[in-house]
């Protein structure tokens, strides 16, 4: 098991969250996003979604649906990544036909899963406008995306990997980095 | 949506259920479940295996296997050629072997093969690179047939754990039978397996099943019956007298129905032969999930091909 080196603590994750949640909430009132719904990334972009979901109702009390998107089926890398691929649930339980959606991930870095999330959404239909949420970007982009609500960004070295644990009430919020090389395993047998 | 934990899917072909561990099912099957979502969605395809080439390879005649593995690899974006055995030219003298290996030197990913022996594809697969799916290989085994027979009991019941599973008909000479008997013990069902004593021996009880010569004992207290057609083509004659005695004796009707649990359900893999092994009645009935079979296995064969493409060598 890889060290984990804390890089933000907890009350830097809320006040990121929070923040994330205000800009969101500031395009709302302003008209730029009426009628919005949240799509969270599987995995770590539903926890955040989830959050920020709370977070917007307590800032401007509009509650927000929340879809799950697994970008598996989508990805271009099928037989080039050495992984399991654990599909998981797709569940967008309304219509994304002219509403506006914010796909939300944890950590943005390369921009191809936010791709294949693009991909992915275009076969559900057609949203008047996607926004892209996420609370680190930690750079090394390798598509011309960027996101419009963003946490913080953070630099980290090509061969390490940032994680972010989201524990709402039960437990404190972290980012970290460890080493890519030794992946750490998750206790659902997943690689973070 | 159960995620299985700590198991990794590393095979390249898919030959059997007998390799599979309980674990590999599981994968299966819960990759399966968001594939039947694709289906349902307005898009019914996504990009997965976009770029690779499927063949699918069918020595044996098949028409809804191959119908399904073949919208299956569409709905993945894969491409597809398909031979049968009249086109190819195993017709004209060259070995099975040559005629995998031409196809594989066309740059073919994943092979979908059917044949008559026993084995082929096992054979093949030490051979080639490409992925190997069977579809069927003589009287032992069709593993995606169990997978998607497998996936709708547990879609309907939840579990298979404790379940039981009565399998009727002509067992010696189905590869459906042998296959769903791997997959259901695996998954630790209670099987029974009945029809006439030259079609079902005793043998059985070896591998872990119960053998019943008398539909009402197999019938009693099942939680699910799986209707298998008489195989003509399979037979060559005097197995039993008459198509009507094995009905009269063996058929599933409204009267033999009552035995089984009231919530059971009736299953097919089809072709049914109406009024001989299941009657129309039950064969349209609520409790008949025929047809929900037949659209699992376009999911089952989605997520199969799909894992399997994830492992080949580059």
């Amino acid at each position: 098991m890889t060290e984990k080196q804390l890089l933000k603590s907890d009350s830097d994750v809320k006040t990121a969250i929070a923040k994330v949640a205000a800009t969101i909430v500031n395009d709302f009132k302003q008209g730029i996003i009426d009628n919005f719904v949240l799509v969270g990334i599987q995995v770590h972009g539903v926890s955040l979604a989830k959050r920020l979901i709370i977070e917007i109702e307590q800032q401007c009390g509009h509650q927000a649906p929340l879809g799950t998107l697994d970008i598996t089926m989508y990805r271009d890398d099928i037989g080039i990544r050495r992984m399991l691929p654990i599909i998981r649930e797709t569940e967008i339980p309304f219509d994304i036909n002219d509403c506006n959606v914010i796909l939300v991930d944890d950590v943005l870095s390369s921009g191809r899963t936010i791709r294949a999330a693009l991909d992915a959404l275009n076969d559900y239909g057609r949203p008047l406008k996607i926004k892209l949420a996420a609370l680190v970007d930690r750079g090394n982009r390798e598509y011309p995306i960027t996101a419009d609500y963003c946490g913080m960004e953070l630099r980290v070295e090509n061969d390490e990997k940032i994680i972010v644990e989201l524990n709402g009430d039960e437990a404190e919020d972290s980012i970290c980095k460890a080493a890519w090389s030794n992946r750490l395993i998750a206790n659902d047998g997943t690689l973070i | 949506m159960s995620i299985t934990k700590n198991v990794k899917w590393s095979k390249k072909d898919l030959l059997s259920i007998y390799d599979l561990t309980a674990e590999e099912i599981n994968i299966i099957l819960d990759t399966a479940e968001e594939f039947k979502k694709v289906s349902q969605r307005n898009v019914k395809k996504v990009p997965a295996l976009r770029g690779k080439t499927v063949v699918n390879f069918f020595i044996e005649p098949s028409t809804r296997t191959r119908m399904s593995f073949e919208l299956a690899e569409q709905r993945l974006s894969a491409d597809i050629i398909n031979i049968s055995a009249s086109t190819s030219s195993l017709k004209k003298g060259e070995t099975l072997l040559d005629t995998v290996r031409n196809i594989e030197a066309l740059q073919a990913d994943l092979i979908v093969m059917r044949h008559s022996a026993p084995g082929a594809q096992s054979f093949i697969a030490k051979h080639v690179s490409a992925g190997i799916l069977n579809a069927g290989d003589g009287a032992h085994s069709h593993p995606t047939q169990a997978l998607l027979d497998i996936f709708t009991i547990r879609e309907k019941k939840g579990s298979l754990k404790g379940l039981n599973v009565s399998i009727i008909g002509d067992i010696v000479h189905s590869r459906v039978a042998r296959s769903n008997i791997w997959g259901l013990l695996k998954l630790g069902a209670n099987v029974t397996v009945a029809g006439p004593s030259t079609l079902v021996p005793r043998e059985f009880e070896k591998i872990g099943v119960r053998v019943c010569h008398n539909r009402e004992a197999a019938l009693e207290g099942a939680d699910v019956v799986n209707l298998l057609r008489i195989q003509h083509e399979r037979q060559r004659g005097g197995f039993f007298p008459s198509i009507g005695e094995y009905s009269r004796f063996f058929g599933l009707n409204a009267d033999a129905a009552k035995y089984l649990n009231p919530d059971a359900l009736i299953m097919h893999p089809g072709p049914i032969n109406r009024g001989v092994e299941l009657d129309s009645s039950l064969a349209d009935g609520p409790q008949s999930v025929i047809l929900e079979q037949v659209t699992n296995g376009l999911a089952v064969r989605m997520a199969v091909l799909f894992l399997v493409a994830g492992c080949l060598e580059k």
